[in-house]
């Protein structure tokens, strides 16, 4: 069902490898095939995505930086599904993945050989500098833990994006995922519990009780991506400076996303 | 370097000579300047014209290896390695010894200062960035408190370049070094069956014993100072690496690894110690663009040469 024209985009994705076959960072495009193969699936018939401004995706460097939601996060891989099958060229999208994740036996592996690495600023530079497309959701855990009436809503944003951005000269797109916040449906987060289980987030979710209620609800994805922002300036600024250009992200993200919801017919399709 | 004018200072003291690297080096080094090694151990094979001192680092007589007045530059290779060695011995000898040098550079006007520090001061830890630079925290003893000495060679050195702006200090911290040197990454790749972590595979970086010697010329080169990381061929999985070696794994879970480990190492039957794990579990990988730039060091040996040198 993706057949050929799979084949053909896996061929013209830019890579770094080296003679094991694999890039500095570990990723395997061998790994890398499968998992977006899986995820090509969900973005094209469960999700049944729709892809606006693939065009405003620059070649070359690039930080996408989008909102996060729906617990799981389903959003992260929609976009690097996007990124692979309706951006030029295709990219293979690096994101950064939590430090204890690497701790974990098999899942470190598997992060690793799929192009995801360790969240540190090194990491984050290093990857621009080597011409990547690096996906970050400036909210962290507290997006993507969101309770339904807060939907939409965008929390606040960390500051270390912008300045990676100003140091590597790195265009930044804006990218608003819609569709996510209806996939798992949370009631209420109990931070307390959360807290004592060690989970960023400890949802209230009724649906999981549902048969069947524990794969997410099949919400039509609809990925915008916006067009390229640039930042100049002194990477080292105080916070207010670098506050100030991350608040016009933050508000072109916004805007993008209540753009998308009032131009939606429905929910699921 | 090339000027032989008299009275003008070219020797060269290389501490450790009688390692295996020593050795390489005081054999590359000998043709073209006098060299003096210092070692307690027997030279084995030792070229004419070297001059070996056999002592310790530790004794007064060392001084007499200066008191000449014509010693360029200083090599010190010799950190002992041995974990089966008691913790204060280890101490003395490492942190002891090198501050006696210490004191006899300065004191002595030596212009250059090369000390063989590693990668390892580093550690492996899990939230490594994907390569170190030089400026990285020294975590290294973290978790495995035995190699707090070698981290204190290297804090020692450090110290002695801020103080002694008149000597051109060089530190070196190359990454797992390979060949017939007896480090614990060498006999980890000697062993018969070569044990895994059943689900971790991480990136790794190794280097030609020969590499480092090269890296050590460059490193006396004039003018060249700091601290420099030294890797060898493109970085590597260790699953690569291993089949490259072809040598047959044997893959184990952790959580049965590390108390198997305690075990064998409270028993005397692996000279590995626990924390050595990590070294298969996460990523220590430097950059070295530094080193490139600044020395102008290109490892000569690729991959597969790299890792075959543990069977030679």
């Amino acid at each position: 069902m993706l057949g050929e024209e799979f084949e053909d985009r896996l061929s013209r994705v830019p890579l770094n490898l080296g003679q094991s076959g694999v890039d500095p960072f570990g990723l395997d495009p061998q790994w890398t095939k499968y998992v977006l193969a899986a995820t090509a699936y969900l973005h094209r018939r469960y999700f049944r995505t729709e892809v606006f401004g693939a065009r405003n995706v620059p070649a070359g460097r690039v930080l996408l930086i989008s909102n996060h939601s729906g617990q799981v996060p389903i959003d992260g891989a929609m976009i690097g599904a996007a990124m692979f099958m309706d951006v030029e060229p295709p990219r293979f999208t690096r994101a950064m993945v939590e430090k204890w994740s690497q701790t974990l036996p098999f899942v470190s592996l598997l992060f690793s050989r799929v192009g995801q690495v360790v969240g540190v600023p090194e990491n984050a530079r290093r990857l621009l500098e080597e011409d990547e497309a690096l996906l970050v959701f400036p909210e962290g855990s507290r997006g993507i833990s969101k309770t339904f009436d807060k939907r939409y809503q965008l929390s606040d944003f960390g500051l270390g994006f912008m300045r990676l951005a100003i140091e590597t000269n790195t265009p930044i797109v804006p990218v608003a995922v819609i569709g996510g916040e209806e996939q798992y449906v949370s009631l209420a987060n109990i931070e307390s519990l959360a807290k004592v289980l060690r989970m960023p987030a400890f949802p209230i979710m009724p649906q999981l009780l549902i048969p069947g209620g524990q794969l997410p609800l099949p919400t039509k994805y609809r990925i915008h991506f916006g067009e390229p922002m640039h930042f100049e300036g002194d990477a080292d600024d105080d916070d207010s400076v670098i506050e100030e250009k991350v608040w016009a992200v933050r508000q072109t993200v916004q805007s993008m996303v209540n753009r998308g919801l009032r131009d939606r017919k429905h929910v699921f399709w | 370097m090339v000027s032989r004018k008299k009275k003008t200072p070219t020797k060269v003291v290389v501490t450790g000579v009688c390692g295996r690297l020593g050795r390489r080096v005081a054999r590359v080094l000998h043709r073209e300047r006098p060299v003096v090694g210092v070692d307690r151990r027997d030279f084995i094979g030792k070229p004419k014209d070297i001059e070996h001192m056999k002592l310790d680092l530790r004794r007064k007589k060392l001084r007499d290896v200066f008191r000449s007045g014509d010693v360029e530059a200083v090599i010190h290779l010799g950190v002992m390695h041995d974990p089966r060695a008691p913790q204060s011995e280890h101490h003395s000898w490492n942190v002891e010894g090198f501050g006696k040098l210490l004191e006899y550079v300065a004191q002595f006007d030596v212009k250059k200062l090369v000390v063989l520090s590693s990668a390892n001061v580093y550690g492996p830890q899990p939230h490594n960035p994907q390569f170190l630079t030089e400026e990285a925290p020294l975590l290294g003893g973290a978790r495995f408190s035995e190699i707090r000495d070698l981290i204190e060679v290297d804090m020692l050195a450090q110290s002695f370049f801020w103080k002694h702006p008149d000597v051109q200090t060089v530190i070196l911290r190359p990454v797992h070094i390979l060949g017939r040197v007896r480090n614990a990454a060498s006999n980890f790749l000697r062993l018969p069956r070569v044990p895994t972590l059943l689900g971790y595979d991480p990136m790794v970086q190794v280097i030609h014993e020969a590499d480092v010697v090269s890296a050590i010329v460059a490193a006396l080169s004039p003018d060249a100072r700091g601290i420099f990381n030294v890797a060898g061929p493109e970085p590597m999985p260790l699953s690569h690496l291993l089949r490259v070696l072809g040598r047959p794994t044997l893959p184990v879970p952790y959580s049965l690894a590390k108390p198997l480990m305690n075990r064998l190492w409270s028993l005397h039957l692996t000279s590995f110690p626990t924390p050595e794990l990590d070294h298969i579990r996460y990523v220590c990988m430097v950059d070295d663009r530094r080193a490139r730039d600044v020395l102008g060091y290109m490892p000569a040996h690729d991959a597969e040469e790299t890792v075959r040198a543990v069977e030679d």
